[in-house]
């Protein structure tokens, strides 16, 4: 059974059409190793009984010619998911049932994927640790008390400790990417408007994406192939080609043009992540590769600009949870006080804290000074990246200035916390794509994680170039199952 | 702006007021969906039965825009000879309240789909132009409903997400009088052009009512007051007038205007205040993320352009010209786009100026006593049509065309079948009328006597026995020249 629980997305589909492995021991044994691993709190809602029914029925009628056939797949629990409860890691949702899906989970499952169930995350996706959950926080199945990063951490920590094949996650400003370096696995953020957010509990319209969170490239190329769509849904999908990116992968650095932003080298930087880059840049130069120092002089303003954009959105994007027309609600003397107790008692710290962020910034006397002014730097961010792209084919820089943190340790400095995704947050701002890939380890042996930022829609590029670096790479997670 | 100047002045102490009114009118725009979804809009449903999951503003739902919203709102800009805007953007407008699902309500802030424009009205005093400020379109909200329960207020979504035009004017208005005619010309306009039908009874009409007084002659504008949602021209009348009497009253008792937002209370006849301006929310307006700005092309403009029918201006300018009609009938005959097809079908055949009399007089009169459209006519615009010929070729007279217009009322019958039935034909036989004629003479030689002698008046007399001899039919021209005749 072990041997089901080591193989890739892209093996087991293999494994599945050839018939040496059917769907329903595919799902038991992931059904099995998660019953086990109750102790990493991964899952919020699990759907495991049904599961072992799709699969059954897979097997009794499958369809070899789906993508994604007969494949157990558990998702962040930011997805609405038809008939199974959807909390976004919020009290406020807590017995929220959706009557629709959502068009990236509909995609997969249309692909022949089955759910396993809900993955834990931080509330509305706010947070970089996963410990903003109103079900509790989530540990790193890399160390005991170790997070797993945020806010996808559920999906991260479960990918990692093998509870589910592959996953899917959202990315506001890092909330794939970052997990994924602690993990040490891989997490793609599309180009804002490839995957639909149809269905995806909002945190900021404008800078959310779901992608692909797997074990390797390979498995990134099937699963966002899956995933991205046009959808006439939501307004803001693109209407483009979509290519079969496993098909197209290739390891091709040869010749490209890789991008060094200067930026990225902070001053109290960790010296192992400055080695983890220079080993990057080394193997890409080896692979042939043409090394190209960049500027990207915008970045110090990347976090502050993300601070007041992402919480202005969110104020009024949460402003729909009032305890009137579903989810929680706290009993009240009157409308006015019914909306105070509910929204006291049903948001945790970290969302009041975004959601009064966010009113103080769109406040009339503030709004220019705050987000208007924020709108600008984004686009001169936005136009950063346009005129390093005249120059390079794609940049290269670490995934997060640390490793991962224990639980607690961050959680009474807020900026600090903040300042994990000052590497992935102007790729958000910029709607540019960008892949976290694992690298290396840190001297406690915590995976480190290498991000390659591309043009928008040339996530081809990206895919290629990370495969290339994984190959030489040959990362291995250092893991003892230390939780079962 | 204004050709002649309002007469509507507010006196007290020897000053004279002048009252200056903008509106902030809300028109459902005519759509059989809603302005981000796919719901319903129909008038009248059973509560929350027109609600999609975006109206309701579940979790990760996302708005749409209907394309036919936009068209209609272009179309009402072109109509009111206003700007369009070729990029135009969607803001959130964020508060809270029971009957708004997602917390805010989709709105265009800065950039609206339709810039300034203007509409004319024809008030007694002549033409005056009203200037129209902009056009922009945004979500409705829901309805709380207050008093089925006498514990929780019950909501329904069914208008959650309508798709509305608020029209905002200039404050070129000066009198009750001229909102009225505003009102009524913005109304014609858009029956005219199909984008809102208008009706105010369900609330496809409505209307902010900005309010101030001014000494007359005054270059500033006094301090505001906003009468909101107003839903009546009868309400928007009284309104203005307690309120602008009111601002009056306050000034000459030497004290100012607070800018504030006010209610209308319909029973009591008075404005209330609802908050000041220092309570007015802070409605952190914001481009919505979820919609793109919305940018349309000039080809999209022409092809909506080609489509605008004939609009009341024009129409009243060809009905003077081509009818001759006074300016006065032919208002009368274009404020409605149903008045003006019926009397175009009225004239196709039949003779245009006692179309007209008979169109504003006899079936205006019946449908105002029974309250109803004139789409609605219980007489058809042939039938009407048939009559006036059986007038202007002789066959009955205008009395009896009355009796046979009653009679058409019940059940809409062809006026011909009618006059041969009841034999209602004219008696136009100069023969036959000279008997009944004789007859009269001989059976009154008294008043024959007298009526020679001099006392004209009695000729009356004569005419109406003779009609009453002929049951009504007699034709009565020939009835007054033959008796002018015999009692020579």
């Amino acid at each position: 059974m072990t041997d089901v629980l080591n193989l890739t997305l892209v093996e087991l589909v293999e494994k599945i059409k050839k018939k040496d492995l059917s769907s329903k021991e595919i799902t038991k044994a992931y059904v099995e190793r998660s019953e086990k691993s109750k102790k990493l709190n991964t899952y919020i809602t699990e759907d495991f009984k049904n599961a072992l029914k799709k699969a059954d029925n897979f097997d009794n009628s499958p369809d070899f010619d789906k993508k994604l056939p007969g494949i157990p797949i558990a998702v962040k629990d930011l997805f609405c998911t038809k008939n199974l409860r959807t909390t976004a890691g919020s009290k406020i949702l807590e017995n929220f049932v959706p009557t629709y899906e959502s068009t990236v989970t509909n995609n997969i499952w249309n692909e022949g994927a089955i759910l396993l169930g809900k993955l834990n995350c931080d509330e509305f996706a706010m947070g970089s640790s996963n410990e903003t959950s109103f079900f509790g926080n989530v540990q790193s199945p890399i160390g005991e008390k170790l997070v797993p990063g945020g806010s996808s951490g559920g999906s991260a920590s479960a990918l990692a400790a093998k509870l589910t094949p592959t996953t899917i996650g959202t990315d506001t400003g890092g909330s794939i990417r970052q997990p994924a370096s602690f993990t040490g696995t891989v997490g793609l953020k599309p180009t804002y408007g490839s995957c639909s957010r149809y269905g995806i509990v909002a945190f900021a319209s404008s800078l959310d994406q779901a992608g692909p969170m797997t074990r390797d490239v390979k498995d990134c190329a099937l699963l966002f192939g899956v995933i991205s769509s046009y959808d006439n849904k939501d307004s803001t999908s693109i209407n483009f080609k979509r290519k079969n990116y496993l098909k197209e992968l290739s390891k091709s650095m040869k010749g490209k043009k890789i991008g060094i932003p200067k930026e990225y080298r902070l001053k109290d930087m960790p010296k192992e992540i400055e080695k983890l880059w220079q080993k990057g840049i080394a193997i890409a130069k080896d692979s042939g590769a043409e090394i190209v120092d960049v500027s990207l002089p915008n970045t110090n303003y990347a976090l502050p600009t993300y601070y007041i954009v992402a919480p202005a959105e969110a104020s009024s994007n949460l402003a729909r949870y009032d305890g009137v027309k579903y989810g929680f609600r706290a009993n009240g003397k009157n409308l006015i006080d019914m909306y105070e107790k509910t929204r006291s008692e049903g948001f945790g710290n970290e969302v009041k804290r975004r959601i009064m962020i966010g009113t103080y910034v769109l406040s009339s006397g503030y709004y220019d000074a705050y987000y208007l002014k924020a709108q600008k730097v984004r686009r001169l961010i936005k136009n950063d990246f346009d005129e390093v792209y005249k120059k390079v084919d794609a940049i290269l820089t670490p995934s997060t200035p640390s490793s991962a943190f224990k639980i607690g340790e961050k959680t009474d400095d807020p900026v600090s916390m903040y300042l994990n995704d000052i590497f992935t947050v102007p790729i958000n701002l910029a709607g540019l794509p960008a892949i976290s890939i694992p690298a290396g380890h840190d001297e406690k042996g915590y995976p480190l994680g290498l991000q390659i930022i591309g043009k928008a829609f040339d996530e081809q590029n990206i895919l290629n170039i990370a495969y290339s670096l994984e190959q030489e790479i040959k990362f291995k997670n250092k893991m003892n199952d230390w939780w079962m | 702006m204004s050709a002649k100047e309002s007469d509507y002045i507010i006196k007290r102490n020897k000053n004279n007021y002048e009252v200056v009114i903008g509106l902030e009118v809300h028109a459902q725009v005519l759509s059989n969906s809603k302005l981000f979804s796919t719901s319903a809009t129909k008038f009248g449903a059973e509560p929350n039965t027109q609600v999609s999951l975006v109206d309701a503003a579940f979790p990760g739902m996302l708005p749409v825009i209907n394309e036919l919203c936009i068209k209609q709102a272009v179309k009402t800009g072109i109509g009111l000879k206003a700007k369009i805007n070729k990029r135009s953007i969607f803001d959130r407008k964020n508060y809270f309240y029971a009957d708004l699902p997602q917390g805010y309500q989709i709105s265009q802030y800065k950039d609206p789909i339709v810039g300034e424009g203007s509409v004319v009205l024809d008030l007694p005093t002549g033409e005056k132009t009203i200037g129209i400020e902009r056009l922009h379109l945004e979500q409705d909200a829901g309805k709380s409903i207050h008093d089925i329960d006498p514990q929780n207020t019950l909501v329904d979504l069914n208008r959650s997400g309508v798709a509305l035009m608020e029209i905002v004017s200039k404050p070129d208005l000066r009198s009750p009088e001229e909102v009225n005619a505003y009102i009524k010309k913005l109304r014609s306009i858009m029956r005219y052009l199909g984008t809102c039908d208008g009706n105010m009874q369900e609330g496809s009409l409505r209307a902010d009512v900005n309010v101030s007084v001014r000494k007359k002659g005054e270059k500033e504008f006094g301090t505001r007051c906003e009468i909101k949602n107003v839903n009546s021209i009868k309400f928007m009348q009284m309104a203005i007038e307690y309120e602008a009497n009111r601002q009056v009253d306050v000034i000459e008792e030497g004290g100012s205007i607070d800018q504030e937002t006010r209610l209308f209370d319909t029973k009591k006849n008075e404005t209330r205040s609802m908050r000041s301006k220092e309570d007015a929310h802070d409605y952190r307006y914001f481009p919505d993320p979820d919609l793109l700005p919305l940018e349309i092309k000039d080809d999209f403009i022409n092809d909506i352009k080609k489509s605008i029918p004939e609009l009341p201006d024009e129409k009243k300018k060809r009905f003077i010209e081509k009818f001759d009609l006074s300016a006065y009938d032919a208002n009368i005959l274009v404020s409605d786009i149903e008045t003006s097809k019926y009397f175009e079908e009225v004239i196709k055949n039949s003779d245009v100026k006692l179309s007209t009399n008979w169109i504003t007089g006899e079936l205006f009169a019946l449908l105002n006593d029974k309250n109803l459209e004139i789409s609605k006519s219980p007489i058809s615009a042939k039938n009407l049509s048939k009559l006036i010929n059986l007038i202007k070729d002789g066959t009955i007279s205008g009395k009896i065309a009355k009796s046979v217009f009653e009679i058409m009322v019940t059940d809409d019958k062809n006026p011909v079948d009618i006059v041969k039935e009841k034999n209602l034909k004219q008696q136009s036989d100069p023969k036959e009328l000279e008997k009944l004629i004789d007859k009269v003479v001989n059976e009154n030689p008294d008043k024959v006597k007298e009526y020679k002698s001099g006392k004209e008046k009695l000729f009356g007399f004569f005419v109406g026995q003779a009609m009453k001899a002929s049951g009504g039919k007699a034709n009565p021209q020939l009835i007054n020249d033959i008796l002018k005749n015999k009692l020579k």
